[in-house]
């Protein structure tokens, strides 16, 4: 029988090959997520558009200089006490809210804040204005940024937990979880949203030259 | 006592028939989970900046990166802040035929959820970004993210 002299194939180095092709994807593999901060730009408007005009109190204004340095409401400030500072000032609640859809929103009634009538009305209203200049580093203005959006989801957090009792992260994550179906979980986390509003605009840089 | 005393005739070799399947299970894994990059750099690589309030890009089809930072080769593309749009550096006009681009090869079905992902370096000056983001508003790209990292990843 002829079959008997077939030789066997000599695997011995099929380790070698594959290992060969492993270290080839290992080292060409990337396995990082894009993850960034996301930003909704505003429409651009119409031709002769008037700006509203906005309550000089609901407005939060911070300045970047080209040094890097900070003006909160003409006052200097570290980027360590942005936070607390932006807080202070979304969570004031010091009047009535925004119409919506022609009924007023009333008082802020979840609103831990000081009341002063010299800070923000609402929570909806109070709009913070980040303006930069245009040799600002980039990664400054980002830092402001972040500062910014971890003072909402700390007073986001606060709310869900009080209402909900359990944090608008968590939330979050569970109507993410149940493939964006659960209508409960959706009409909590509008709710929330929808108390307190991200409202971060960038005005146009300033350039010195 | 002569159980314990008894010489050992040399270790048996370690049997090494499952070795190929081990290394084509890593393989295999390695083959799936890569992704090769599309573009090559022309600027240096970005050092992104920190950020802990980020949110994961989901759907990459949907997503369009513009790179922003110094050239790679800066005697002959000079030096400060340059902007690549797919694999060559471009000016701040060619965003708005980047993006149509960019729109062209999805359904129209999914237009409106296409995000923007600025990838820029830590370095640049703010100017630039905000050229790049009213030229993003002049074609009705509204959906931005600026990359950057968690800490501690």
């Amino acid at each position: 029988m002829s079959r008997k002299e077939l030789p066997e194939i000599n695997a011995g180095s099929m380790a070698d090959i594959a290992f060969l092709l492993l270290i080839f994807f290992l080292v060409t593999t990337t396995m990082d997520v894009d993850s960034g901060i996301s930003k909704k730009l505003s429409e651009k408007p119409p031709e002769g558009y008037v700006p509203p005009v906005i309550k000089k109190r609901n407005i939060f204004e911070i300045n970047i200089n080209r040094n890097n340095e900070l003006l909160v409401e003409e006052e200097p400030m570290k980027i360590e006490d942005l936070k607390e500072a932006t807080i202070k000032f979304i969570d004031n609640g010091g009047g009535l809210g925004k119409l919506i859809d022609g009924v007023s929103t009333g008082e802020c009634d979840y609103c831990e804040g000081a009341r002063s009538t010299a800070s923000s009305d609402h929570p909806n209203k109070a709009i913070i204005s980040v303006q930069s200049d245009r040799g600002t580093k980039y990664g400054m203005y980002v830092e402001v940024q972040n500062e910014l959006l971890k003072a909402y989801s700390e007073l986001r957090n606060r709310l869900s937990l009080k209402k909900y009792n359990m944090t608008y992260t968590e939330l979050e994550q569970a109507y993410k979880d149940s493939n964006r179906s659960d209508e409960e979980l959706k009409e909590k986390v509008s709710d929330i949203k929808t108390s307190y509003p991200q409202i971060i605009s960038d005005a146009e840089p300033t350039s010195a030259n | 006592m002569s159980k314990f005393g008894r010489k050992k005739k040399g270790m048996p070799a370690v049997n090494t028939a499952s070795l190929p399947d081990i290394v084509f299970m890593l393989l295999f894994f390695f083959m799936v989970t890569t992704t090769m990059r599309e573009t090559s750099l022309k600027i240096q690589n970005p050092k992104l900046p920190n950020a802990t309030e980020v949110k994961k890009l989901e759907h990459k089809s949907l997503v369009s990166t513009i790179y922003v930072g110094k050239a790679v080769d800066i005697e002959k593309e000079g030096t400060g802040d340059k902007i690549q749009l797919n694999d060559k550096i471009a000016n701040v006009d060619d965003i708005a035929a980047f993006i149509y681009n960019e729109r062209d090869q999805v359904s129209e079905k999914e237009v409106p959820y296409m995000t923007t992902s600025i990838k820029a370096d830590v370095e640049c000056n703010v100017g630039t970004i905000t050229d790049i983001k009213l030229k993003l508003r002049d074609v009705n790209a509204l959906k931005l993210s600026l990359s950057a990292r968690k800490p501690g990843n």
